[in-house]
């Protein structure tokens, strides 16, 4: 029988939720790496027990884990993430000139293939790859060519927090970055184009110019590659041609801001929002939490709110804390910043809560097993 | 022998619990005594100071005999009494919250 392995990066460490296909009852295991920020975990779809992990604090660092059982256990690999060359300087918040300096790994991307390769996604902006299970990093300098000088951090620092992988095309890669916005490559991460055409961001002073927009997240389904969601710092948008032009789809979603966007795991046209109130007010209108689902890849939208709190929520969701399982009926998982994660086994017709007070959650993947 | 005393999150990431003792040759100070740390346990590397600039980290503080040396130059010799072990070298996490 099929199981689910759910991975939840929390402000204080992360957490492993396991159930059988039913996802009726669950095993909680953690904190691991207690006290620490773990901006996110993913398992590697080659070998779902390898799991790599980034853990962060202002204090020490950042440290990378990996395990090869699955989360029970853990070792620290590499963590030298140093820019090729001179990164030279981007813009700051005042508009000077500021060097790039790392910070911390906001994302982790496992290879399709390859459980030793994985990507990370940096702050300050930029794009990591190691193909030796996370011992060493090499950065891929070629993005920071597409105008990196201009690129400004946005409040939440200049995260490159997106990467997605073409199954259908081992060379093509789609990262997005805050506040940069999207870039395509199709040359295995050596060189990128900007994918921006179509976006409109009032906030910026131009706003279509090519860099600039703040983009909180993009998702794929595996079988259309070449159709994307997104969602920005307002705006629903998709592409139906990898990313060279964009169209708006909010439609009648009571505010279009929000962080997390995710696909269906098997209707490529069925995709999640969770819109909150504003850009200056991070939580969901009205006091009510509710996920919304397109059918029809966006434009007509439904509000989910069965088992969902419906006064006084005023928690967040976070742009990398929602995942889908691919069982037969699909499961929609979600964390708050209240420190719930909730569970749909019906394609987000209905919620639980499978843990309702960890510690505020920053992102949630799943992991369907045989 | 030196005596180090780390933060618990950095016990907890080197798989150590108490003070550390370590060999450390040639002039005892806070970079000479960090590497032999790294080196010992090399999970450090990067967690105490940076790894290009070898700069403690900023929320780190460095405490010798009941001295903060934090912002003394990192390779300025230590007092005789951690040299011969009598007194622990700590690293210290600064103070969270208010």
């Amino acid at each position: 029988m099929s199981s689910v392995r759910v991975l939840v990066g929390t402000r204080k460490g992360a957490f492993i939720l396991t159930s059988d296909g039913k996802r009726q009852t669950w095993d909680v295991a953690g904190p691991h790496f207690g006290g620490w920020e773990l901006y996110h975990l993913k398992g590697s779809p080659a070998d779902p027990n390898r799991i790599y992990a980034s853990q962060s604090s202002s204090w020490f660092g950042q440290i990378i884990q990996r395990s090869n059982d699955g989360g029970k256990t853990w070792e620290p690999v590499g963590n030298k993430f140093t820019y090729e060359g001179t990164p030279g300087t981007h813009q700051w918040y005042d508009g000077t000139a500021h060097p790039w300096e790392f910070k911390r790994v906001w994302h982790l991307e496992p290879s399709l293939t390859d459980p030793d390769t994985v990507y990370a996604g940096v702050e300050d902006a930029a794009l990591f790859r190691s193909t030796d299970g996370g011992q060493s990093w090499q950065e891929l300098p070629g993005l920071r060519d597409q105008q990196g000088s201009s690129w400004m951090p946005g409040a939440g620092g200049m995260g490159l927090h997106t990467i997605l992988l073409d199954p259908t095309n081992p060379q093509r890669i789609f990262i997005a970055i805050s506040a940069a916005g999207v870039f395509r490559s199709d040359d295995g991460g050596q060189s990128w184009k900007i994918a921006t055409k179509g976006l409109h961001s009032q906030f910026m002073p131009d706003p279509t110019a090519p860099v600039g927009h703040c983009v909180h997240r993009i998702a794929m389904h595996p079988s259309r590659p070449n159709t994307l969601f997104m969602q920005k710092h307002w705006h629903i948008m998709r592409s139906d041609d990898a990313g060279d032009s964009w169209q708006k789809v909010s439609g009648n979603l009571p505010t279009d801001f929000g962080f997390p966007i995710d696909v269906h795991a098997h209707e490529p046209e069925t995709i999640y929002v969770v819109p909150i109130k504003s850009d200056s007010e991070h939580y969901p209108p009205e006091g009510k939490l509710r996920v919304y689902r397109s059918r029809t890849g966006g434009n007509e939208w439904e509000a989910l709110t069965n088992g969902l709190p419906q006064e006084n929520c005023y928690v967040n969701v976070l742009r990398d804390a929602m995942s889908v399982d691919s069982l037969d009926e699909c499961g929609v998982y979600f964390g708050t910043t209240g420190g719930q994660v909730y569970c749909s086994t019906n394609s987000g017709d209905s919620w639980k809560p499978i843990v309702r007070d960890l510690p505020a959650v920053v992102s949630v993947e799943v992991q369907t097993l045989p | 022998m030196i005596r180090v005393i780390l933060p618990q999150h950095l016990r907890t990431l080197a798989n150590v619990a108490g003070e550390v003792t370590l060999a450390v040759s040639g002039a005892i100070t806070p970079n000479s005594i960090v590497s032999a740390l790294e080196t010992r346990y090399p999970m450090l590397r990067g967690a105490i100071r940076d790894y290009g600039t070898l700069k403690r980290r900023p929320l780190l503080r460095y405490f010798a005999c009941e001295e903060d040396v934090s912002h003394d130059a990192p390779d300025a010799l230590l007092p005789k009494a951690i040299a011969s072990g009598a007194e622990p070298f700590m690293i210290v996490g600064a103070i969270a919250g208010g």
